[in-house]
């Protein structure tokens, strides 16, 4: 009996059914409702917020919203950098790991940052045990600015006239203290019983059973796993990430993750239908999302499962499937399942290596993270659909001749030419950059792990995951040269704040706009053919720009080994 | 301005008290109660540590039940894949050369018995677990030439296959390290 199909659906159903009470109680977090931790967190947040002299109540517009955001990533980018760059001499470093250089802490500090943690170094030999905590620091609070913006969004498309916001450290705080900091307690006290270690101490020495000497990584991974996927994040503790079997020891554990890391993007979504009352809507968007999830989760699923064709043609028992980067405890089939899962809402932890993948596995992986909108990352996942909602809005305004509005707002020019240059940034990010690669050889080429068209999907996939500030890689890449740690710093930065400051700046200039109530004339949005609408509109703008450089690499090894 | 620099700057220290200092103290308190206290489940032999239940180790020699190949070596000081492609020339010789050899070294067993997983690298380098097929293929070799019945050699493995999670979830596998134990422990 195949157990692994049950398996991946247990993950999804147990996600979806723990994620609409999660919404429901965002919401309440956001709306400043009474909630039950109100009598262990309140108290907490009060102090901090005198301590730092914030009012939590005073109101702020999109602009000033944004500033408070930019600051607060400034310091912890700073911060960050003088951590990696001084882990040597700074206390806890039991394994004498040296210092980053200058150009591995740049793109390191970015990527924790930008909730990206694309991770050019490896956890066991290029951290110390004090930056593996500082670190851990970024994965919640850049998740909570995430969610803060979600926020800020939520707010900003309530039925009424407004440049009142909200407070952003308010949000900011809460999203870390109410809903990352208690489900990373629980997932981490999970691991935790299950093997996972949680220790100060370095590396342990033993001889194994055959008569070898082998040395041990450990430290303190289970609180750090627990909130990289939590805040999907994704950056591994160790260099194998959650395919390590003291990150992920066994299927209850990798249940366990994988929930962890659906939980809060399925959440985001249910906690906009219950803050703004439109349940309908909500369930189109998740729909809309879960068509698309599944478009590349079931192939990917077959692929895998029946192998790679090269290596069944020389006639051994395929019946694993693709096992080449996978493990045994998992199986090819939730591996399959977890790699399209981490692409879509861009965690990028991994149970198993995406380069191995079947050709066109690797392809679905990359439309994942292209398109970036099904489900999508802590609290930024919603902001990129928004974005297509509101080209969708005005496509379809257009073509059946009705004034294009969303929840009462008129979309105009202004809203229309933010939301086109955010939705035509992420092409022109992995484009640019992917070609600039392929036209440098001197810097790329010796980097590359595989020949021809694969070396090719490498490079793409390097700055496809970038853009998405997924964090995964075709980690064959030796992506730890002054070359790929500066250009995907910078394709790092550019993807993460534009994407924020876009929708935050539209969601600020509809909600100063004058409400008009739902009447004849209004194209309904929580309908499902206006899903379609977004989902196509989402085809044609995101799908098909990647499309060329689809086919020079995962397409074209796909035929090339028929 | 200043203002919102001196608010982000002692917000973001406080919290990283929080969430580096608080979180990680807690859940190393709560790491003392868990067997291994927090540094991982140890295994034994005759009261001698022979390594990580969870961590796979090298097993290359004739007498012992054999791990997957490694891309690390089975060394835990690191871990990761082979990340090679599917189209790799290269690697599709390595993989026919494993066939092979491991062929060479059983004798008595048909190519089309060997499972995928024992001729192609795990996902960390360190799988602990192999499947049940690729440990029984294994039999014939180990009994030769520990000069054991291979119908114990077989009852053996039954006895170390982990079920899948409640009997529903997930794959059923072998952990290579207590299987080997369990072998030497046989003689």
């Amino acid at each position: 009996m195949n157990t692994e199909i049950p398996g991946i659906i247990l993950m999804f159903v147990a996600a979806l059914a723990l994620a609409i009470p999660l919404g429901k109680y965002i919401a309440k977090v956001y709306t400043q409702d009474k909630t039950w931790l109100d009598g262990i967190f309140g108290p907490v947040e009060k102090l901090f917020y005198r301590i730092s002299g914030i009012d939590p109540t005073t109101e702020m517009n999109w602009k000033q919203h944004l500033v408070v955001m930019l600051t607060l990533n400034m310091v912890w980018f700073l911060l960050g950098m003088f951590v990696l760059m001084n882990q040597h001499w700074l206390p806890l470093n039991p394994d004498g790991n040296p210092g980053q250089s200058a150009h591995l802490a740049f793109n390191t500090s970015i990527s924790f940052v930008v909730n990206c943690n694309l991770q050019h170094y490896s956890g066991e030999s290029g951290v110390s045990y004090l930056s593996q905590l500082f670190l851990m620091f970024l994965q919640f609070v850049s998740a909570g600015i995430g969610m803060a913006a979600a926020a800020v969004l939520f707010t900003a498309l309530k039925e009424r006239t407004t440049d009142k916001l909200g407070n952003f450290y308010n949000f900011f705080l809460k999203s870390c203290t109410r809903i990352l900091l208690p489900i990373s307690l629980v997932v981490a006290v999970i691991l935790v019983f299950n093997g996972t270690p949680m220790t100060l101490h370095g590396k342990d020495t033993i001889i194994s059973l055959q008569g070898d000497t082998v040395q041990v990584s450990t430290g303190p991974a289970a609180a750090f796993v627990a909130i990289k996927h939590v805040g999907t994040n994704g950056g591994g503790f160790f260099g194998a990430n959650a395919a390590h079997p003291f990150e992920n020891p066994n299927y209850l554990t990798n249940i366990t993750e994988m929930i962890a890391q659906l939980i809060i993007p399925f959440a985001i979504i249910f906690a906009l239908g219950f803050f703004l009352k439109r349940r309908k809507f909500a369930w189109i968007t998740f729909g809309v999302m879960t068509i698309g999830f599944l478009a590349l989760v079931i192939p990917n699923i077959f692929m895998e499962a029946n192998g790679n064709p090269a290596i069944a043609a020389m006639g051994i028992d395929m019946s694993s499937g693709a096992m080449e980067g996978k493990e045994v405890r998992f199986g090819a089939i939730t591996s399959a399942f977890w790699s399209i899962v981490t692409t879509v809402i861009s965690t990028g932890s991994v149970n198993s290596f995406h380069d191995s993948f079947m050709p066109l596995s690797g392809m679905n992986q990359l439309l994942a993270m292209m398109i970036n909108c099904f489900y999508g990352g802590c609290g930024v996942g919603i902001l990129n659909y928004f974005i297509f909602v509101i080209l969708a809005v005005f496509i379809s305004g257009l073509m059946v001749g009705r004034t294009p509005e969303f929840m009462g707002k008129k979309i105009e020019a202004r809203e229309m030419k933010i939301a086109m240059i955010i939705a035509l940034l992420h092409p022109f990010l992995i484009l640019v950059g992917t070609a600039l690669s392929t036209a440098l050889p001197a810097y790329t080429s010796a980097t590359l792990n595989n020949p021809g068209f694969h070396g090719f999907s490498e490079m793409l996939y390097e700055f496809t995951s970038s853009a998405a500030n997924n964090g995964s890689g075709f980690e064959g890449l030796a992506d730890n040269t002054p070359w790929w740690n500066i250009s995907t710093g910078f394709v790092l930065i550019l993807s993460r704040f534009l994407p924020i400051i876009g929708p935050i700046a539209i969601a600020g200039l509809l909600a100063n706009k004058k409400y008009i109530p739902e009447g004849g004339g209004t194209l309904k949005t929580d309908t499902s053919t206006f899903g379609l609408m977004v989902l196509a509109v989402i085809l044609l703008v995101a799908a098909l720009a990647f499309f060329p450089a689809l086919t020079l690499g995962p397409i074209a090894e796909y035929f090339s080994m028929l | 301005m200043k203002n919102i620099l001196f608010q982000t700057l002692k917000l973001t220290l406080l919290t990283l008290l929080l969430f580096s200092g608080i979180y990680t103290l807690v859940i190393l308190f709560i790491a003392q109660a868990t067997p291994g206290g927090g540094k991982g489940k140890k295994l034994t032999q005759h009261g001698i540590t022979v390594g990580y239940e969870n961590i796979g180790q090298k097993f290359t020699a004739d007498r012992y039940f054999n791990s997957r190949p490694s891309a690390v070596n089975y060394n835990a000081d690191g871990s990761g894949a082979s990340n090679k492609g599917p189209s790799n020339a290269e690697y599709l010789i390595l993989v026919k050369e494993r066939i092979d050899s491991f062929l060479v070294r059983n004798p008595g067993i048909s190519k089309s018995e060997i499972p995928v997983e024992m001729v192609t690298a795990s996902g960390s380098g360190l799988d602990p677990d192999i499947s049940s097929s690729a440990a029984l293929i294994q039999v014939k070799r180990i009994a030769k030439i520990r000069g054991m019945n291979e119908d114990k050699l077989k009852s053996l493995i039954i006895e170390q296959k982990e079920k899948s999670l409640l009997g529903f979830f997930g794959p059923e596998k072998i952990n290579v390290l207590k299987l080997n134990i369990a072998l030497d422990n046989l003689n």
